[in-house]
């Protein structure tokens, strides 16, 4: 670990009894523990038990001790080799794992190798663990391709143009039932639902967009949340139209373009000659989320160096002097919105045809807090560390899912671990748009990007 | 002779209920270099920010060309051939000094990109050599000589300048005074200058203005202004160079 003799304790040097850092960090550690055991007092130290003749509440000091003495211990570890401590903690671990920085300089050699990785990926998995064997890995990688989805297309509306939003959640679902309920009603077939489904988010997105114009930062989170947990209850209540808490069932499945992955005659497994097997339609699902991540990708790569993604890093940056060069920052806004929108919606109707059964269950808070949490942790903007954070948590989730109950203890200990060791993300070099010209030399592309 | 480029006429400003412009008069015409002067706080920025159209104004005109502004929201009033380097210079600091200048040339369809990228390096050198650098971690002075070039990639008629010498070396202060008279003199640019550095401000500009409190209280030539006793009284203590 960290050697923490490189913190100096001013006092040592100094005549004046001024507080050392030592005695400081020891006050801070002993004021978080008692807030600690305060907290715990209630939250831990107390717990309702059926007695009879009603609940009975059972005392357990041990519980608010062991509470205190934790923080107090991780609150000096933290003060010895935080970051203020002037002990580089990042340069501590550095050994473990490639820094944020050479990860994104690495950028031209990861991707590539992680694409490659992606699509032979199944196949390496079918052949070492057998059909059977492959399936739930299979299952956990569409899992997680569809989070680096959400956490791209996210990452347009927080990362890119800088809006906070904690209802992105609502525009999965609106694309979820969109498809759903075309599917049900219309028998309209996958691929012609996928870019209703996400045009109709897409009007959610301008929807929400509209209100919340004039609002940033925190106030923009709170309406945002609202609009999130109206959907939900929206989608929850209406019975006749939703199905209410029932959900919708019997979500048609998706089709190898026309194809059923049925068992007999004219299913996929007759058509090309193969034993049938369930394997065939989970794998065609991995692909079928894996084309629609990298189009997330690269049309927001794309974007990222047009005019529009431009204006969307400048109104991160600066609205004022956005407003200030003539970008109409109301048309701005509205195209984050609407795009991250449009991705949240086909993940939306993946998702119901992946699982041919949605319920608003499947939309809550806790989901928009998770595709959050893999923006903001993998480095707002960066869409390798989205893809690194989906993958550690929603790896990680399924990983903890034995320890059910420490799931959640683990993700929050990782999340505050992330924030002192890499407070701007895993990955938070931002790489330009453009890159160097001389003079005179600026290629013809350049010229058409620059305009409005 | 002919209309001004510019005429504010009679605008008012409000902050809510605090009053900051009563009843402004002012003009700037084709080809010349006006400049601002006044102490922190007299509204100087607002009437810049109002010509902007945010805020708006709550009486009187602003007319550009013969047409009324007041109304237009800021986006369009960009479109019209005017550019800021606003107060604080506001450089966009996480994207390069290459990417700040494309941000000015938004409103442009392009077509001069390159020539006019080329003519901001002559102008300032140093940006050429920190193209790639992030705005945020540029000096003060190149910050601000950014925050020009920006404005000039959209090939404005009529430049405003809020403050360009706040918080720079002398030195620094007289290159960017050189530049803009150099732009003015060579291709025409009309300059509006809004500075508390009332020397180096009036001696360059063709006419001066001075507001207190919201008004404009004194105009006349650049120069003449200057030889003001109580011009040189109020603005010049300690403050020219
Ligand atoms: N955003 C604002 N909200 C409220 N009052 C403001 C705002 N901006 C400026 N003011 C007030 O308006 C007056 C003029 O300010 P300003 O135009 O910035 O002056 P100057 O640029 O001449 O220093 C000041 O009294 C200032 O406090
Ligand atoms: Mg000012």
């Amino acid at each position: 670990m960290a050697d923490t003799t490189t913190a100096p304790a001013p006092s040592a040097v100094e005549a004046a009894p001024a507080p050392s850092h030592t005695s400081i960090v020891i006050r801070e550690a002993v004021i978080a523990a008692v807030i600690a055991a305060a907290l715990a007092s209630i939250l831990l130290g107390a717990r309702t038990d059926i007695a009879p003749g009603g609940l009975s509440l059972e005392y357990r000091p041990w519980n608010i001790v062991i509470a205190a003495v934790v923080v107090f211990f991780g609150k000096l570890a933290l003060g010895f080799l935080g970051p203020r401590s002037g002990v580089d903690l990042g340069g501590a671990f550095s050994g473990l794992a490639p820094s944020g920085d050479a990860l994104s300089h690495a950028g031209t050699y990861v991707q590539p190798a992680l694409l490659v990785l992606a699509v032979v990926g199944p196949f390496l998995l079918l052949s070492t663990y057998g059909g059977s064997g492959a399936r739930q890995y299979i299952e956990l990688a569409i899992l997680i391709l569809t989070y680096i989805m959400l956490g791209w297309g996210l990452n347009i509306v927080v990362g890119l143009a800088g809006l906070l939003d904690l209802g992105y959640v609502a525009f999965y679902a609106v694309g979820a039932y969109s498809y759903a309920l075309m599917a049900l009603h219309f028998g309209l077939s996958f691929w012609v639902c996928l870019p209703l489904a996400g045009l109709i988010a897409a009007l959610w997105g301008v929807m929400l967009g509209f209100p919340v114009l004039r609002l940033r930062g925190d106030y923009l989170a709170i309406v945002t949340l609202a609009f999130g947990e109206i959907i939900r209850v929206v989608l929850l209540n209406w019975y006749e139209f939703t199905g209410g808490p029932d959900g919708l069932s019997r979500i048609p499945r998706p089709s190898f373009f026309g194809i059923e992955f049925s068992r007999g005659d004219g299913g996929f497994a007759d058509v090309f000659g193969l034993a049938y097997s369930p394997i065939h339609r989970i794998i065609f699902l991995y692909f079928l989320i894996l084309s629609l991540a990298l189009l997330t990708y690269f049309i927001s790569i794309r974007l990222r160096r047009l005019p529009i993604g431009r204006a969307w890093e400048a109104l991160r940056e600066d609205e004022i002097a956005c407003r200030a060069l003539g970008i109409n920052t109301t048309t701005t806004k509205l195209t984050a919105f609407a795009l991250g929108a449009m991705f949240g919606g086909f993940a939306g109707s993946f998702f119901a045809t992946k699982q041919g059964f949605i319920s608003p269950e499947s939309f809550t808070f806790i989901e928009s807090a998770v595709i959050l949490a893999i923006v903001v942790l993998g480095g707002l903007g960066s869409q390798l560390g989205v893809v690194i954070a989906a993958t550690l948590f929603i790896g990680g989730f399924e990983f903890f899912r034995e320890f059910e109950q420490y799931r959640m203890l683990v993700f929050g200990l990782s999340m505050v671990f992330i924030m002192v060791w890499k407070p701007r993300g895993l990955i938070s070099r931002r790489e330009p748009s453009v890159f160097l010209k001389k003079r005179k030399a600026i290629s013809g592309d350049l010229v058409g990007e620059g305009a409005g | 002779m002919s209309a001004p480029l510019l005429a504010v006429d009679g605008v008012e400003t409000f902050y809510g209920k605090i009053q900051a412009l009563r009843g402004v008069e002012m003009e700037v015409r084709e080809g010349e270099i006006v400049s601002l002067i006044g102490a922190n706080g007299a509204g100087k920025s607002t009437l810049m920010m109002t010509i902007c159209g945010a805020p708006q104004a709550r009486n009187g005109r602003i007319i550009l060309e013969g047409r009324d502004i007041s109304r237009m929201p800021t986006h369009q009033i960009m479109r019209l051939g005017v550019a800021q380097s606003p107060e604080g210079r506001r450089i966009f600091p996480r994207m390069t000094v290459l990417e700040n200048l494309m941000m000015g040339a938004a409103v442009t369809d392009g077509a001069h990109f390159e020539d006019d990228l080329a003519r901001m390096f002559t102008l300032f050198p140093v940006l050429e050599r920190r193209q790639g650098q992030r705005g945020g971690t540029l000096s003060g002075g190149e910050q601000q000589m950014l925050a020009i070039s920006r404005a000039l990639m959209s090939r404005p008629r009529l430049l405003l300048l809020d403050e360009p010498s706040l918080g720079l070396a002398p030195l620094v202060v007289r290159q960017i005074f050189k530049v803009i008279k150099e732009l003015n003199e060579s291709q025409g640019l009309t300059v509006f200058l809004v500075e508390q550095n009332a020397f180096h401000a009036l001696r360059l500009a063709h006419r001066g203005y001075v507001m207190v409190n919201g008004v404009i209280t004194m105009t006349g030539a650049g120069k003449e202004l200057l030889a003001r006793e109580e011009v040189r009284a109020a603005y010049l203590e300690g403050g020219a160079h």
